[in-house]
């Protein structure tokens, strides 16, 4: 072992914030089904704590051995609605609290997959949770909430778009004494992924095992250090940096993610390679992009800048663990990262650049804070736009907005921790009401045929 | 189980004969040092073996970052996988 190669890790860690983001363990409550609601819930608590007794307390064994920060120890479960839909339950908000409870119980910071699919269409239990949505984050801590209304295989089903931007905004004013801070715990997705381990989209897919643990890494400090040493050079000298940089985050977490799961006994699922930042200086997105050579953010050239960024982190990072999975890529949250912030604070940033930097990045609209007056349908017409981009180029897309109560563009939206603070950003006051109002499907493209 | 400690600070008389005999004392072995000034600063690398170490990871670490304050440098201890894994294949 060489002195600078310890001296490098050791700098990683302490100055450029490398740190695990998550260890998510899912959980399969497929075993959990009773047509008493009642029943069910107690199924999930007993299987949720008996399964995930030890996991912060393993996790915080292993930070303090490797000597890396693990932020979050999560859990995610299969789509409450498909375990909640055999109740005979009409309000499935008891099943949130019971996810609340677990987290209460286990430590652990986020529970992910009080969600519904419905890509294609409505099961009873869907509609039963997504009307459920709206009670349940206004009155759990811990408990977060994803809809896919999207696929590539299937289209874009717009009944579920004009409802959760209705449920959006019921979200928003459930919890209007907390700035609408439930919406900061709700995802709508297209192509939702099932081995998700970052928050508020995660949750257990039903083709997964009984019981897995999936790693999010992150680092957005370290990639931006690496590339000030490479100021002025073309850009296949910044993608190759970009991959080098990657794979040394990435093997962090393959050996976080095998340490783990050998002391938990539970098998290793993927390592999901996402630059995720935090509100903290020197962890953010944002700045590799600037340090690419953009003045701010959301000027042009930023959206190239993004793709040559996304890319490159998959390179270097799927060769440095042995499964690769959930979103993969780089964030682009607003309130969780300085520098987006910033760049919005001058008037660099709107959502029309956030929703082309979208067509490029791992996820979507993230973390984005809109006037608490936007109507329902803008929020719909939003998620319909993001939805089409991950549906037409195969990829997952999100939208988390918080239309904030009570407040306009250029007033602050603060959540604190790692949800960070947002400047209310403007949206196109034009109305899509009619467009939204039409309902029905958008049928899937021409190339979801492949058969 | 090898770990790799490190210590960085001003330098001093008596870093090394510190931690050396600290390590000593909770039966830990040295397998290799290395030590260097940078940029002004105090640097020491050392492996260690811990198979035989008399107390738990959790309190090997406690007690030589006390040791470290007592003489005015930072010292950390971090199974050696980490570095490994990080650099090489």
């Amino acid at each position: 072992m060489e002195t600078k190669q310890i001296l490098e890790t050791i700098r990683m860690i302490e100055e450029e914030k490398l740190d695990i983001r998550t260890i998510t363990m899912g959980i399969s409550l497929l075993d959990c089904i009773d047509s008493d609601g009642a029943k069910a819930r107690t199924k999930i608590y007993d299987k949720m704590t008996r399964r995930a007794e030890n996991l912060v307390k393993t996790g915080a064994a292993i930070e303090e051995e490797f000597g890396i920060p693990i932020i979050h120890k999560r859990i995610s479960v299969t789509p409450i609605s498909l375990i909640a839909g055999a109740s005979q339950d009409e309000n499935y908000t008891a099943f949130a609290q019971t996810l609340d409870d677990v987290a209460k119980s286990t430590g652990v910071n986020f529970v992910g997959g009080f969600s519904a699919l419905v890509q294609k269409g409505y099961t009873t239990g869907d509609r039963k949770l997504i009307q459920s949505i709206p009670e349940a984050l206004a009155t759990t801590e811990f408990v977060c909430s994803s809809v896919n209304v999207g696929s590539t295989r299937s289209g874009i089903n717009m009944d579920a778009i004009k409802q959760m931007g209705g449920i959006v905004k019921e979200t928003a004013a459930r919890t209007a004494d907390q700035q609408g801070l439930g919406c900061a715990k709700l995802v709508i997705f297209a192509n939702a992924v099932e081995d998700n381990p970052f928050m508020a989209g995660a949750f257990h897919g039903v083709g997964e095992e009984d019981c897995i643990l999936n790693v999010g890494v992150s680092g957005p400090g370290v990639v931006k250090r690496a590339l000030e040493k490479v100021k002025g050079q073309p850009f296949d000298v910044v993608s190759e940096t970009v991959k080098k940089i990657a794979f040394k985050i990435t093997r962090m977490g393959q050996l976080v993610g095998r340490e783990a799961s050998e002391r938990l006994g539970v098998p290793f699922g993927i390592v999901d390679l996402s630059l995720a930042p935090t509100p903290a200086v020197g962890d953010s997105v944002a700045h590799i992009l600037e340090e690419m050579g953009l003045e701010s953010v959301g000027t042009h050239g930023t959206t190239a800048a993004l793709a040559l960024l996304n890319d490159a982190v998959k390179k270097g990072g799927v060769m440095a663990c042995s499964h690769v999975g959930g979103l993969s890529g780089a964030f682009i949250p607003v309130s969780e990262d300085a520098g987006m912030i910033d760049a919005v604070n001058r008037g660099a940033l709107n959502l029309e650049k956030l929703e082309a930097m979208t067509a490029v990045c791992s996820v979507g609209l993230d973390m984005i804070a809109v006037p608490g007056d936007t109507p329902a349908e803008t929020i719909a017409a939003m998620i319909a736009d993001e939805a089409a981009i991950g549906v037409i180029n195969n990829k997952t897309t999100a939208v988390r907005v918080i239309p904030a109560p009570g407040k306009a563009v250029g007033e602050t939206v603060e959540f604190g921790g790692l949800l960070g603070h947002a400047p209310v950003m403007a949206v196109n006051r034009h109305k899509s009401a009619d467009f939204i109002n039409r309902g029905g499907r958008i049928p899937a493209p021409i190339h979801s045929f492949k058969n | 189980m090898k770990a790799i400690l490190t210590v960085i600070g001003k330098d001093n008389v008596g870093i090394i004969a510190g931690v050396s005999s600290k390590l000593a004392e909770l039966n830990v072995n040295i397998l290799d040092v290395s030590q260097t000034i940078m940029d002004g600063y105090f640097t020491m690398m050392m492996v260690l073996d811990l198979e035989k170490a008399s107390t738990s990871f959790a309190e090997i670490k406690a007690s030589l970052s006390e040791k470290g304050t007592v003489l005015g440098v930072q010292i950390k201890i971090q199974r050696e996988e980490i570095f490994t894994s990080m650099h090489s294949l």
